[in-house]
């Protein structure tokens, strides 16, 4: 247990773009506190520099993902207890994306590629049409709800050797939207999607490691999801042919 | 690197390899139970096209399997890319190919 | 090498799949070359068994048919999770395929010795 007196280890990667190394803090241990509460009382109370970022601090906005001990997490709800390795924490910028200063990384990589996965709306009726009816028990419906609460906190992203390995690839979040977009009714876009994921960059580079789903703090399953985008591809790949 | 052709192909002749290895491991398994020797190997398999069909095609299916394989780990591993990348796929295919090739012509011909 | 975020049972499966694809794919022009030594010298193909007769290229065979074993089955694993909706029971086909692999590998290396 911890008592509210110790103090804890915590380092911190201090630096713009591709420098940068860990500083020290020594951080007094609170009862409750997320990772999110440490680096807040490390800008507040020893180096108002620190640059991180967050907003909504209850696990919606998805803004505020770190690298927690080499594990990327959502730092509002992890709690300093299940990320602690003895007394020690280490807090890094996101995996897999540049960094613009400290803990804060350039997001536009992630959400450009999102785009490119055609993770975008394809309008199936105008404002004047009646709404479509959408039968919850549906199951391409069920698939796509699979997805939906994606928060694009990029904790996926972070934690893909792919994405790592391949600068092109789309990535977990991207493709899973794609997933999700595809088997929505109320989209127009599924023959458009389909080609998107389907070049060099798009799902069938994945190699099931599995680390989007071991981490997504949201338990979504965003390996199911490209799988499901590679079975239809296949799909499409032997119907274009015959 | 993949695209969804170079899936396609390297699951298509990993479908063709599955029964074929099973085939080489049982083959393996009882062909060094009494020791193994050239002239016994050869007895088996010269002039026999079923032989020829089974070994050639797991050369061709192998050849483009592990081509694309370490196309994906050359290009994740050293950054290799677009047209050298391309190049290198052909060359282990290719050459594997003609290793492979002459073997099996080497232990089914004649 | 083995990084805190892949600390987990499908990216030890992947990490094995591609360990033994690579290995194959390095032996393969080898176990070609020595084959085609029928047709061009058989004599030295007969010496090169003899040579495979002793301990230690015995246990490096094993190593290739265990590669090879695990290659087949990680990919059909692989194949399974992909073109089969069975998201949860991944991670007991990863084991089930390292599990078979040994069953296969051993039963040659039995035979082996």
């Amino acid at each position: 247990m911890l008592s509210d007196s110790a103090d804890m280890e915590v380092s911190v990667w201090r630096g713009a773009g591709v420098a940068g190394q860990f500083e020290n803090f020594k951080v007094p241990a609170q009862e409750n506190q997320t990772i999110l509460d440490v680096v807040a009382w490390i800008q507040q109370n020893c180096d108002p520099t620190l640059s991180y970022r967050y907003a909504c601090r209850v696990g919606m906005c998805g803004s505020c993902a770190m690298m927690v001990n080499g594990v990327p997490r959502w730092t509002c709800r992890t709690h300093v207890k299940v990320a602690l390795q003895g007394n020690r924490i280490s807090i890094g910028p996101l995996r897999n994306l540049p960094v613009i200063k400290d803990l804060a990384t350039d997001m536009d990589p992630f959400f450009d590629k999102w785009i490119s996965a055609e993770g975008v709306h394809h309008p199936t009726r105008s404002r004047d049409d009646a709404i479509e009816q959408i039968d919850p028990e549906d199951h391409a419906r069920r698939q796509a709800n699979e997805g939906i609460e994606c928060i694009n906190c990029s904790v996926c992203y972070a934690a893909c050797d792919t994405v790592a390995g391949s600068a092109d690839y789309l990535g977990p979040a991207a493709l899973q939207r794609a997933w999700t977009l595809f088997n929505d009714a109320r989209d127009a876009g599924r023959v458009s999607i389909l080609e998107a994921v389907s070049g060099k960059g798009g799902c069938h580079n994945c190699h099931s490691q599995g680390s989007c789903s071991q981490y997504c703090p949201n338990d979504l399953n965003p390996m199911a999801a490209i799988a499901g985008l590679k079975r239809e591809t296949a799909l499409s790949f032997f119907k274009r042919r015959t | 690197m993949l695209t969804v052709r170079l899936y396609m192909l390297q699951r298509i002749t990993a479908l063709l390899m599955a029964p074929l290895v099973l085939g080489h491991l049982a083959v393996m398994i009882y062909a060094i139970q009494s020791g193994i020797s050239a002239a016994e190997i050869l007895g088996r398999t010269q002039g026999s096209i079923a032989w020829f069909l089974f070994y050639g095609g797991f050369v061709v299916a192998v050849s483009v399997h592990a081509a694309i394989g370490l196309r994906v780990v050359v290009h994740e591993t050293f950054g290799l890319r677009n047209t050298l990348l391309d190049l290198f796929t052909w060359a282990v295919a290719a050459g594997l190919f003609l290793l492979g090739g002459r073997a099996v012509m080497a232990v089914t011909l004649s | 090498m083995i990084r805190p975020h892949r600390t987990h049972a499908l990216w030890y499966a992947f990490i094995l799949h591609r360990i033994s694809g690579v290995g194959l794919a390095l032996f393969l022009p080898v176990h070609f070359y020595t084959l085609s030594l029928a047709l061009t010298a058989p004599g030295r193909l007969d010496e090169f068994f003899r040579w495979t007769d002793t301990a230690a290229v015995k246990f490096a065979e094993f190593g290739l048919v265990f590669l090879l074993a695990l290659h087949m089955f990680g990919g059909l694993r692989l194949m399974a999770l992909e073109w089969l909706p069975w998201s949860d029971r991944q991670k007991t086909l990863a084991a089930g395929a390292a599990a078979i692999s040994f069953l296969i590998s051993g039963l040659f290396l039995l035979r082996a010795i």
